[in-house]
């Protein structure tokens, strides 16, 4: 018989933390820790001295003043006598504006020389790479330069379109591409106009369950309804029925000549095309590789089993390798945006009116609170940031592998 | 790029804020070169001439200074600053002295903590226009586009002058001088609008200068000076009265050339103790008794100053205007020394 005694009682002692590998990593994370709580501490007290010591506080009480200076491009209403949170809010949906449409513009030009790049075309093989390799290894500045330059010097000016011997016209009466910016229609929605724009998102509505039933029907029974004309047809044929029996409520206010500038009308400035387009070629071409990567990772016997089953190429990439390159693209193509959203800062290199024009450029200048507008703008960036990201991570949820 | 200036320039103020309230003219002393902002380029004021040498009317000031400090006009070193980043650089303590064509203002004096020595020119806001326009007025702006060097009180100005008169206009914000022009000259803006002083230094600059007129209305008071840090008051003593003494200078006829002679005793009290042959106000400043002659001989007097680099043979091509000596109609008007 034997006994078998307990392993001895664990006494813990001190040296452990530093020789037992059980916490060694824990006690060299709080060392870590405790550095760095005391040098943001150190620099925030060394910061908050200095201050006082300049008879400066830091106060945000600013915000509530009246700002003073007029911005070109206001989503929301706005005057020289709002107030600085005003113009920092025209700033912040200015920055927004500017992210989302360069996140669409980039998505849609990366995907397609994503794909191009894969293309058995040796020219246009080779032509996206040379687009992908240009355009990653200049800075976004140089673009965002290069591009307004252009845009200025090469198209018209308002002054080009007036008199006689006018050296420009307008296309088709309607539109004005000018070296300040594009000019374009703007529908006027008169009364009884809701009825048509009901109409015509109920046709849209309608168009997309056209669709899913035509796409029921083909896997259920094997039936291949068209879907081309009947979708056509009913995005075109209600709303316009709608216009005439409603008495054609809506009217296009065109853009015309008057004094300095053309007036009326849907105007986008110089700046935000010039910042839009920059953003967009530029972060299309890391998204380019993004989708390069993610096709690639598809293993090439499923395409040449779609090929088998008879699919034709395009069927082939939007069937069977894009669903699933996608889980591979989303992950990268989430801080592609978020860099594109942080390169607009830049923006005030053309005089676009951003978040760091607005609170970061004017409003820090004439109120002279450095510290509080960057801390501001460092929020502010971070929630449009977080905001994307939260986003696109539900995207990326919905389209990752699904593992059971 | 913006953000990466104001966290660095927020980093340097939170490091160098303790160094800075020491005494500035002993740092200067000590690393033997001046510390000056100047702008990144604006032709007269402050630019870089053919050899890289920085020259002009604002420069001027930079190396009087240097000359009363440190006997040596050249021992500066030139910061380029834009609008934007003059303000953090000077209370940083990047920079010893500010000459920049800085509008003295209130809240800047007050809230920004700095302190105006003076003013070296007194100019007003107004706006250039192509003349092909047919524009004689600011007031038949409406609906312009309007470029503006953003960061100033020009906006300010231009804010209240189109909301005053109930007209309308679409303002472009430029950050530099040097990105405005372009943009003006290409036509994306009808008018650019700066100091009215600015607005002749920039045209001088243009290929066809006599294409393009600077419309009568002055819409502000512009009072430019340069300026120092709050709170070390020995060290802007010395930049007013570097200053004071430049302008003096010309009230009583001392010239870069005559200054030598002028130095070995007038019978003018007033400007024996101004080159410190009598009296001793180089002692109470804390600098040598012939710093204000060392300071005339290296850059001349206001009026010098004035014709050399902004006067009307220059291409800049301003007259003196309200910048005369008080003698003659202007407001130059220095204190006494004594």
């Amino acid at each position: 018989m034997s006994t078998i005694s307990d392993p001895p009682a664990e006494s813990f002692r001190l040296s452990q933390l530093i020789n037992d590998t059980r916490y060694r990593s824990i006690t060299f994370q709080f060392v870590a820790l405790v550095l760095l709580i005391f040098a943001m501490a150190y620099l925030g007290l060394n910061l908050v001295q200095n201050l006082a010591a300049a008879g400066l506080n830091i106060s945000f009480d600013f915000l509530g003043e009246p700002a003073g200076y007029d911005i070109n491009q206001t989503l929301i209403d706005y005057t020289s006598q709002s107030s600085h949170w005003r113009a920092t809010m025209v700033g912040v949906l200015n920055t927004m504006l500017v992210a989302i449409l360069g996140c669409i513009m980039a998505t849609v030009i990366g995907v397609f020389v994503g794909v191009l790049r894969l293309s058995p075309n040796w020219l246009v093989r080779k032509l996206m790479s040379i687009y992908v390799e240009i355009f990653r290894n200049v800075p976004v500045l140089i673009w965002i330069l290069i591009i307004m330059a252009v845009f200025v010097a090469v198209l018209p000016q308002p002054r080009d379109f007036r008199g006689d011997d006018a050296t420009a016209s307008m296309v088709w009466g309607a539109f004005a591409f000018t070296g300040r910016g594009f000019y374009a229609p703007l529908p006027l929605f008169g009364p009884g106009s809701a009825v048509v724009v009901a109409v015509f998102v109920a046709s849209l509505i309608g168009i997309v369950f056209y669709r899913r039933h035509t796409t029921k029907k083909l896997y259920d029974e094997g039936v291949l309804l068209p879907r081309t004309w009947p979708s056509v047809a009913l995005f075109f044929v209600p709303v316009l029925l709608a216009f005439f029996v409603m008495g054609q409520p809506i009217t296009l206010e065109y853009p015309a000549l008057k004094g300095f500038n053309f007036q009326g009308g849907i105007f986008m400035r110089n700046s935000l095309i010039a910042l839009w387009f920059a953003l967009s070629i530029y972060t299309a071409a890391f998204i380019a590789e993004n989708v390069r990567a993610g096709i690639l990772a598809v293993s090439k016997g499923q395409t040449e089993a779609a090929a088998s089953l008879g699919l034709r190429p395009n069927r082939i990439m939007n069937l069977v390798v894009l669903p699933q390159a996608l889980r591979v693209i989303i992950p990268p193509l989430i801080s592609q945006y978020l860099n594109l959203t942080k390169n607009s800062s830049l923006a005030i290199a053309v005089g676009y009116m951003d978040l760091t024009g607005t609170l970061g450029g004017i409003t820090l200048n004439q109120t002279g609170r450095a510290i509080e507008c960057v801390l501001l703008l460092m929020l502010f960036y971070l929630t449009i940031s977080l905001g994307i990201s939260a986003i696109m991570n539900v995207y990326n949820n919905a389209v990752k592998l699904k593992e059971r | 790029m913006k953000k990466s200036v104001f966290l660095g320039a927020m980093t340097v103020a939170g490091l160098a804020a303790g160094a800075a309230a020491a005494a500035t003219l002993d740092d200067v002393k000590a690393r033997g070169k001046l510390n000056c902002g100047v702008t990144t380029g604006l032709v007269g004021f402050a630019a870089p001439d053919a050899n890289g040498n920085w020259d002009g009317f604002d420069v001027g000031f930079c190396r009087a200074v240097a000359a009363a400090v440190l006997n040596d006009p050249n021992a500066v070193e030139f910061v380029p600053t834009t609008g934007k980043t003059r303000f953090t650089a000077l209370a940083s303590g990047e920079i010893d002295t500010l000459a920049r064509n800085t509008t003295w203002t209130f809240s800047r004096d007050v809230d920004l903590k700095f302190e105006f020595v003076g003013v070296n020119y007194y100019d007003g806001q107004g706006f250039i226009v192509p003349k092909e326009l047919g524009v004689s007025s600011a007031k038949e702006l409406d609906g312009a586009t309007v470029c503006i060097q953003t960061g100033t009180t020009t906006e300010l100005n231009l804010a209240d002058f189109f909301r005053k008169n109930n007209i309308s206009y679409e303002p472009v914000p430029i950050e530099t001088n040097a990105e405005a022009q372009p943009l003006y000259l290409e036509g994306a803006c009808d008018t650019y609008t700066t100091d009215a002083s600015g607005l002749a230094a920039t045209r001088a600059a243009f290929e066809n200068p006599q294409d393009h007129v600077v419309l009568p209305e002055i819409i502000s008071k512009e009072p430019l000076g340069p300026l120092v840090r709050h709170g070390d008051n020995d060290w802007g003593d010395i930049n007013r009265w570097v200053l004071n003494a430049l302008i003096a200078a010309e009230e009583y006829g001392v010239t870069s050339a005559n200054v030598d002679e002028l130095a070995s005793g007038t019978d003018n009290p007033e400007i024996n103790r101004l080159l410190g042959t009598e009296g001793n106000l180089g002692e109470m400043l804390g600098l040598d008794a012939d710093w204000a002659a060392r300071t005339i001989k290296a850059v001349g007097n206001y009026g010098e100053l004035f014709e050399k680099h902004i006067g009307e043979n220059t291409p800049v091509g301003l007259s003196r205007g309200l910048n005369a000596q008080w003698t003659d109609g202007g407001l130059m008007y220095a204190p006494p020394f004594r």
